[in-house]
């Protein structure tokens, strides 16, 4: 009979410690952790912070309920200030840059009862842990709007004929060279090149996601190398300082330039992280499981490009963005629709050697399936028109 | 008739320590009082709620002060890396680049020797960081003591040597390929990290630099060699007329000094980081002299001055986090404080003298 009462009790425990999991945490009660890179003065955390604004209104919860970490760089500070957060009783840990990812999933293994999330990042899916998760969102889906947007003004500059046909070159300002940004840079080619078909590009890499005179000097570089549109994928206002002086059209990324180049800048994609954070928080509070892997881009509303700038854009562009938009969403457009690019002169008919995802058909159906094994880019092919340098 | 100057400034021939620990307390006091002003000034919060607040990120919970606690004795044992070279006038600029290539040494041998037996890597990793940083320390003393170039800058163009290297190593070791990040090394197996005593990870490094200081203090107070370091700083000159092989002690006091880098950049790439990148000093080399000459080359004094800085470093990241106020907001308190700390130490050894004219009027 104790035997009996005793297995009872046990089975009530561990019931009762199944439901509390399932019932979640009360939305007047739950304790969110946010780790920054840099702060709201830095465009790439400011975006992030925004995000979390953003899921806060949403979700209702008060300003004791949110704790934000500034300024912690992609070492250990990382992985102290996401044990710091969990002993402060954080339900979910939210850590917003890439280098952070490994400091952050080491104390996800220390507090197996708490959710981390981490955005950008790769390793979720293949590690052991069941409380980490990567999001991201399908900015190459913006990359591709915005880069509607510039080949529209590259066609209109060489109708005027300010330049020729031959002339169009983009010249793009990117981080470092991995999948990310090899992604965003051919999603925002082949957006280019829908509008404008004789446009080829020059790629440069700062090795730094955020490094203003850098970044400046770079798209000096290549406004001098021909180049005579800009884009970046860099956390700066650098390239647009640098072509508002030069009188050279660009685009942004992350937030509106217009104010820093007001007569050049023509639009910027953009993340919206409140999509993800405001999911990932009602997961918790409800009791449900975090996808390992999240990314969405025009279907949720995650991405989107910023204001365009009347006094720049080509006529007819907020017509052409609108319908572009709506056949992303509709799932009409695929952007590494294969036919409309080649690599080394021929059409891309298989790809299964992406990086950390080695075995994994990619093309079906006649397009590349970006970001659907995993939420992290990882389209890494060079395509014929972009020229990549690497410089060290 | 030459004037009397308003006032002239006289040294004091010597202070006892308790008046000077006096001024000194006075100056911290007066110096918080001047940031309570500032921080009113500026954001009309109360400064009490934020130096509860600065506590609270340094020292707030048992974690946060070993962070804080480590992360003093990682900065001081970069400190010791300047000090025995400075104690010489030999201006080690060289502490950033000499904890890198220790670093870097470290995390190749955890990197390439994973699956060597753990005491194999337990030797090898410190052995391989704190060679690495002797030989950094030794290129500069060499051609100082032989060809007397200008170790200032020599030491400070190493740091960016050093930089490119570990740049240069991360392209074999990043994960991703092309992130530029080599991420947790050997995060499963924990191969070559610094092992934990008991469940505390934080008190080895706390405890080997600890150590360091004592042998240091003992080195530099007691021993032949640390009073011929002496001897050459005081004068070049006079250490020859006293026999002492002048290249041979600079040679060897950088070697010290790198050695002590190297060491340092081996607890920070096995001890705390468990990688490696060109940020892993994070300027802590530059912020050691300021240890150092804070500390007025003397240890202990120096393990105070270092834990300050951590203190108020730790204390920055929770303002930021409970009051809005960036770090900017941080520099700007320890800033002020540390204007009046070195404020203070003129008026322990100086004093002022004013004319005195009221006097000289009545002899005339």
């Amino acid at each position: 009979m104790k035997k009996l009462v005793g297995i009872l009790l046990v089975l009530c425990m561990v019931l009762g410690v199944a439901l509390a999991q399932a019932e979640g945490v009360p939305a007047d009660q739950i304790k969110v952790g946010y780790i920054c890179i840099g702060d709201e003065n830095e465009g790439y955390s400011a975006n992030h912070i925004k995000g979390l604004k953003e899921a806060q209104a949403a979700l209702g919860l008060t300003d004791d309920q949110i704790m934000i970490k500034y300024n912690i760089p992609e070492t250990e500070a990382a992985y102290e200030a996401a044990v710091d957060l969990a002993e402060n009783g954080c339900n979910i840990i939210i850590a917003t840059s890439f280098g952070q990812e490994s400091y952050v999933f080491q104390a996800a293994a220390e507090y197996p009862d708490i959710q981390f999330c981490h955005a950008t990042g790769t390793a979720a899916s293949a590690s052991e842990l069941t409380n980490v998760h990567n999001y991201f969102t399908a900015i190459y889906e913006a990359r591709y709007v915005s880069g509607v947007v510039a080949g529209m003004k590259l066609a209109q500059m060489i109708e005027e004929g300010t330049i020729t046909a031959e002339e169009a070159k983009i010249g793009y300002v990117g981080a470092f060279p991995f999948a990310e940004v090899i992604s965003g840079y051919t999603s925002f080619y082949l957006g280019a090149r829908s509008m404008c078909p004789s446009v080829t590009m020059e790629v440069r890499y700062t090795n730094s996601w955020g490094d203003m005179a850098l970044e400046k000097e770079t798209a000096e570089a290549l406004i001098g190398n021909g180049c005579k549109l800009i884009c970046q994928h860099s956390d700066t206002v650098g390239p647009a300082t640098a072509c508002e002086a030069a009188g050279v059209p660009m685009v942004g990324y992350n937030i509106s330039m217009i104010p820093t180049a007001p007569t050049q800048a023509l639009t910027s994609s953009a993340c919206d992280w409140g999509a993800y954070v405001t999911f990932a928080i009602q997961c918790v509070i409800e009791g449900k499981e975090i996808p390992k892997d999240w990314c969405y881009g025009y279907t949720d509303g995650a991405v989107h490009i910023t204001e365009l700038n009347e006094a720049a854009v080509a006529p007819g562009t907020a017509e052409k963005v609108a319908e572009v938009e709506a056949a992303l969403k509709a799932g009409e457009l695929h952007v590494f629709d294969c036919s409309t690019f080649t690599v080394g002169g021929e059409q891309l008919t298989s790809y299964a050697t992406a990086y950390g995802l080695e075995g994994t058909e990619m093309v079906s159906d006649g397009y590349f399936h970006e970001s659907e094994v995993r939420s992290a880019p990882y389209f890494d092919i060079i395509i014929d028109g972009i020229n990549a340098v690497v410089e060290q | 008739m030459s004037k009397e100057p308003l006032m002239h400034i006289v040294k004091r021939d010597g202070v006892s320590f308790w008046r000077g620990a006096l001024v000194r307390l006075i100056a911290v006091l007066l110096s918080l009082i001047v940031c309570a002003v500032v921080i009113v000034a500026l954001t009309g919060m109360n400064p009490l709620s934020v130096y509860a607040g600065i506590w609270n990120g340094a020292m707030g919970t048992t974690r946060r002060m070993w962070v804080t606690l480590r992360d003093s004795a990682i900065l001081l044992c970069i400190g010791f890396a300047v000090l025995p070279a400075f104690r010489m006038r030999f201006w080690n600029t060289g502490a950033e680049g000499q904890v890198l290539v220790g670093a870097m040494a470290t995390a190749a041998v955890m990197i390439y020797g994973k699956d060597l037996p753990a005491w194999a890597l337990y030797t090898l990793c410190p052995l391989a960081g704190v060679l690495a940083g002797l030989v950094w320390g030794v290129i500069p003393a060499f051609f100082k003591a032989h060809w007397n170039t200008n170790e200032t800058l020599f030491t400070l163009m190493l740091n960016y040597i050093a930089m490119q290297l570990v740049s240069f190593a991360i392209v074999f070791w990043e994960n991703p390929k092309g992130s530029n990040h080599v991420g947790l090394i050997n995060s499963q197996s924990k191969a070559g990290w610094l092992p934990s005593i008991g469940t505390n990870g934080y008190l080895l490094p706390i405890l080997i630099v600890l150590a360091l200081m004592v042998i240091l203090f003992i080195y530099m107070r007691y021993s032949k060699q640390g009073y011929e370091i002496a001897v050459v700083g005081e004068s070049e000159n006079t250490a020859h007329y006293a026999g002492i092989n002048v290249p041979r002690v600079i040679i060897r006091t950088m070697a010290i000094c790198g050695g002590i880098g190297g060491l340092a950049g081996y607890l920070l790439a096995s001890g705390v980081g468990h990688t490696i990148s060109t940020g892993l000093a994070g300027g802590r080399g530059f912020t050691a002299i300021i240890v150092a000459w804070l500390g007025k080359l003397n240890p202990f004094a120096m393990l105070v001055v270092a834990f300050f800085l951590v203190f108020m470093e730790k204390g920055s990241i929770q303002i930021a986090t409970q009051f809005n106020l960036n770090e900017n907001a941080s520099d700007i308190l320890t800033g002020i404080i540390l204007f009046f700390i070195l404020g203070c130490e003129f008026f322990i050894n100086y004093r002022i003298e004013w004319r005195k004219r009221a006097r000289e009027e009545v002899k005339a």
